[in-house]
């Protein structure tokens, strides 16, 4: 049976703390799964006709099949009508938080900014949408033509010679990254360079990717002063063994590495390799370039700074951009143009070969390339500063709030900055976990608390980017003033977070992954059909 | 000069808000906070970029223009497919994934994107029922970076080292795998039965051991050959305690057997296939799946959504935030996993495909590729000098051609079906010099009686 409404959950769920005003209560639908709407027999007329003739030439092939290599029971997908399916999305839409559902100023790391809807129109495009990647050059002009377009644009944003998107994101970048190092060094046959050194505030993507290019690897601790790892750190994690240093720039933390510079001297005189993550680059777009600092290798993550957008996580795109010295070691293809057209190079012997299947995310690189072009040199440097004026008002207006302090106090930060509820939690037992969950009751995103390791104490990450107006920062801001306000006057509000939102908090009570359901039919094993647990 | 910028993008740069928002902050000009970089690092010089904004209308004008250029897939008439597929693609996956909300989320938690994680544990269910897998991760990139995934979680759960593959991967693909398992790992080909092209038992025998974490078999292979052994091939590896890992293409298991039916340990495979656009072949859906025990749900280094319980007895979390120690995120270089933002938005789509498609759709969709490919083999084979398919094998939508004994080659031939609006099958002479001048044709269900015959046709004129 569909069960339409639990007036038992409901009651349940409701606290009295779920009156209080926030100015904001998530849209919630009594909505099951398709699985829980499914009618057998439900049919939707979808796929393309049989023609008479061919079906009576070809029908049975599939009973040519061996029974072992014919599937024996068909799969017990849900059978639900086509408005029916519609609905149930929409209704998923809608108990989603967008970025343009509400103030977006609180996911660190992440830069949530706009995504221009003319470049989702643009990706629609049958004339980008239909193209097969195997089509003959000269059928791919146009889109190679856009592709090497903000090529060059990117090699002058980062102050370096040659591009590729193949990497598919962030993480993806600085694994390429990673792999060109590795490439590097056994070209010159120095196979005994076996050591990554990274920082702690970096974004943990890059440890992992040289872990998986099978570097051992040191991770260096910012001081709790300055925010940087300071030259005698690097100097003492510097070695024979050295492959290279991967950093972000500016950190997670906002702080930008004054020594970088150095730091890239240093490594280089050892004979590595500097890479540049700049998944932060919106805070410093045309102020600072990856290749004056002294670094071999930069990535850009297109579905941040470059507004492709998020898609729920995905599809992203990354650029890695290189000096000459790297070009032989850059995934194939290599986009090339001759002067009259665009070509598909290959023929790179050295090459680390491939990342990811074709071009990579072709249709994510046209919408960076119209985001480059909306906002035109003037434009990026704009957003660049819009980004560092807007944290710097977030961060002096949230000082204010008590129980809230910054890390790194005496550093300006550029685009994001962390804070700590260190001070809070001791006096009120709550937690930045408690404190966001009740900010979701607010109609703003909740806010990104730190990567790990967790050097900074219960630690809250807002990054609030040019795309915020004003009035959003300001509501996000309240909504702080009065979680903390309710922490002290009444730590239970927050500590039962939500109360407004579409559901209550998860419970962490499993003892193996085996426990927790990833798909119906395991969910149907544990709790049988559409009965909750 | 960027101080009276007022810019479409940018809410705040309204006149006036700049100088009350510096005030606020307690500095004079912005150039104040990026005292931060060192002097000799910041750039203050102008790029070879465009300088000034440029209007909505004028971005669009532009960027279509060039597009212009382009001739699409679409406007030939095409029979390209090597992992890159034209299906149909339903009315609602454009409605559903241009949605705002899940156009624009990115990370989120159980009680404010309920809905987005719903519609994700949905996609991993439907995409558990197709392939009769227990556990299905989130997303990975695409499908050559799910293969490299599976790979490297083989290993760790055996502990062993070697990879038995076949010999008839895609190159490209193959590369990708490659430089996943480079240091850690040895890979060992295994041959295939010449006639078929299916895996050769024999040599599987002599080469599965001990040693061997896992065998990698894809089922349709790169050349549209069905392994109709896979369930034997799965005994002779569990035989020996290696793990079967299957490659598969989501459409074609309306119809052959899914890996959950010989057994299967890791599945994975790529959804471009389920209704999502060619797009030039990027923004694809990388598939990882595994069997519900913990030691393969610990080694998926990806994003899973899952449900918890809530505080309300009864309620449902949607969530993925529990299961952070597995991937990056939560253990940076101890989790040696590389897949960060993936394809979410795609994975939300194919499971609006699924859905739609249902059961019998997805057993409809199997048999006319299965019958359309049958269809063009039958007829190209009657063409004097050329064979279809090259192996006596069931096929799914791909088969390779031989024109072999035609003294053309296929590039040569291509080049004559180009100037007649067609885009002949991929050239893998080049890739299988083994095999002679053949090429990997793809038919789908888009593909008509007429343009078949119309392919038939045009091939005795220029041959």
């Amino acid at each position: 049976m569909v069960k339409t409404f639990e007036p038992g959950v409901e009651a349940e769920r409701m606290t009295r703390y779920g009156e209080i005003d926030t100015g904001y209560r998530a849209p919630r639908w009594h909505e099951t799964t398709l699985y829980e709407q499914s009618r057998p027999g439900t049919v939707n007329q979808i796929l393309p006709s049989i023609e008479p003739e061919l079906a009576a030439e070809t029908t049975g092939i599939v009973d040519t099949l061996p029974a072992a290599a014919r599937r024996a029971v068909p799969p017990a997908l849900p059978e639900v009508s086509e408005p029916e399916i519609l609905r149930h999305y929409i209704r998923c839409s809608q108990m989603t938080f967008g970025y343009d559902s509400g103030s977006n100023v609180g996911v660190g790391t992440c830069t949530m900014k706009y995504s221009p809807r003319l470049n989702e129109e643009i990706a629609r495009l049958p004339k980008l949408r239909d193209l097969h990647p195997l089509e003959p050059e000269a059928a791919l002009q146009g889109v190679l033509e856009l592709m090497y377009g903000l090529r060059n644009w990117l090699r002058e944003l980062a102050g370096m010679d040659e591009v590729t998107f193949q990497p598919r994101g962030g993480g993806h970048g600085a694994y390429t990254d990673a792999l060109m190092i590795r490439a590097h060094h056994r070209a010159r046959n120095q196979n005994h360079r076996d050591e990554m050194i990274t920082c702690a505030v970096s974004h943990p993507c890059n440890p992992a990717a040289a872990a998986a290019a099978g570097f051992r690897v040191i991770s260096l601790y910012p001081d709790p002063v300055t925010g940087e790892i300071g030259i005698e750190a690097l100097r003492a994690a510097i070695s024979p063994r050295t492959a290279g240093i991967m950093v972000t720039a500016p950190y997670d933390t906002g702080v930008f590495d004054s020594k970088i510079a150095e730091y890239a001297r240093l490594v280089h005189d050892a004979g590595g390799v500097v890479s540049l993550d700049q998944a932060n680059f919106n805070g410093v777009m045309t102020r600072m370039r990856a290749g004056d600092l002294g670094a071999d290798m930069v990535h850009f993550n297109l579905h941040k700074t470059f507004s492709t957008p998020h898609g729920s996580y995905g599809p992203g795109a990354c650029a890695v951009a290189v000096k000459e010295g790297f070009v032989p070691f850059l995934p194939v293809p290599l986009l090339r143009f001759d002067g009259e057209s665009y070509h598909l190079d290959h023929d790179l012997p050295l090459s680390i070969g491939k990342v990811g299947t074709f071009l990579g995310m072709v249709p994510n690189v046209v919408k960076a390339y119209a985001y480059v072009l909306a906002m035109g040199q003037d434009g990026l440097r704009a957003a660049s500063e819009w980004a560092v004026i807007n944290n710097n008002y977030l961060i002096r207006k949230l000082l204010e709030v008590r129980g809230l302090a910054i890390s790194y106090p005496n550093r300006r930060k550029l685009q994001e900055a962390r804070f700590t509820l260190r001070k809070l939690f001791e006096d009120t037992g709550v937690t930045t976990t408690d404190f966001n969950y009740r900010l979701a009751d607010f109609g703003v995103a909740t806010y990104f608390e730190s990567h790990v390791p967790r050097i900074i104490d219960e630690p809250v990450t807002p990054e609030p980017t040019e795309g915020q107006s004003k009035r959003d920062l300001d509501r996000f801001i309240a909504a702080f003033h009065q979680i903390s306000a309710e922490a002290y006057r009444e730590p239970e509000i927050v500590k039962t977070a939500p109360h407004r939102c579409i559901v209550r908090r998860e419970v962490h009570d499993y003892r193996s992954l085996t426990e927790v359901p990833f798909t119906w039919r395991v969910w149907r094993r544990m709790h049988g059909d559409g009965q909750p647990g | 000069m960027t101080e009276a910028l007022v810019h479409r993008f940018i809410p705040n740069s309204s006149p006036g808000m700049r100088e009350a928002m510096l005030a606020e902050i307690g500095v004079d000009s912005v150039d104040r906070i990026y005292e931060e970089i060192p002097a000799g690092l910041r750039f203050e010089g102008k790029l070879d970029l465009p300088h000034a904004p440029m209007s909505e209308a004028d971005v669009g004008r532009l960027v279509s223009a060039a597009l212009e250029r382009d001739r699409t897939a679409a406007e030939y008439l095409s029979f390209l497919g090597a992992g890159c597929y034209d299906h149909y693609s339903p009315a609602l996956l454009g409605e559903v994934m241009g949605r705002s909300e899940f156009l624009t989320a990115y990370t989120g938690t159980e009680v404010t994107d309920h809905g987005r994680f719903m519609a994700m544990f949905e996609y991993q269910s439907m995409m558990g029922d197709l392939l009769e897998m227990d556990v299905v991760g989130s997303a990975v990139y695409d499908g050559a970076t799910a293969s490299g995934d599976a790979l490297q979680m083989a290993s760790r759960v055996t502990g062993r080292r070697q990879l038995v593959l076949p010999e008839l991967i895609d190159p490209d693909r193959f590369r990708v795998m490659l430089n996943y398992l480079d240091p850690w790992f040895d890979v060992v080909r295994v041959k295939h039965e010449p006639a078929t092209g299916i895996i050769d038992l024999a040599d599987l025998r002599a080469k599965v051991s001990e040693r061997t974490a896992a065998v990698y078999l894809e089922n349709p292979g790169y050349l549209g050959v069905v392994e109709t052994q896979a369930a034997e091939i799965s005994r002779i590896a569990h035989a020996k305690g290696a793990l079967l890992i299957a490659g598969v293409n989501p459409t074609s298991l309306g119809v052959l057997a899914p890996p959950g039916q010989y057994d299967c340990d890791i599945a994975c495979g790529d959804g471009q296939s389920l209704g999502l656009p060619m797009a030039c072949g990027g923004t694809r859906l990388g598939i990882l799946a595994c069997k519900n025990e913990d030691r393969f749900t610990r080694a998926l280094p990806m994003l899973m959504v899952g449900i918890l319980r809530t505080s309300v007895p009864g309620e449902r979390a949607y969530t993925s935030h529990a299961l952070f120690h597995r991937i990056f995120y939560g253990t940076r270089e101890a989790a040696r996993s590389i897949s960060g933002t993936s394809a979410f938005l795609m994975a939300i789509g194919a499971g609006v495909y699924m859905a739609l498609l249902g059961p019998r759709g997805m057993r409809d969709l199997g048999a006319t590729n299965m019958q359309r490919a049958g269809y063009a083999m039958a007829h190209l084979n009657k063409l004097p000098g050329v064979r279809a398919p090259v192996f006596a094998a069931p096929h799914f939508n791909e088969f390779l051609v031989d024109f072999s004994a035609t003294g053309r080659s296929v590039a040569d031939i291509n080049q004559a079906l180009l100037q007649k609006g067609i885009l002949g099958g991929k050239d893998v002479s080049v890739e299988f010099p083994e095999f002679g001048q053949v090429a990997l044709y793809c038919v789908t269900e888009t593909r008509t009686q007429a343009e078949i015959d119309w392919l038939v046709h045009v091939l005795a004129e220029v041959l």
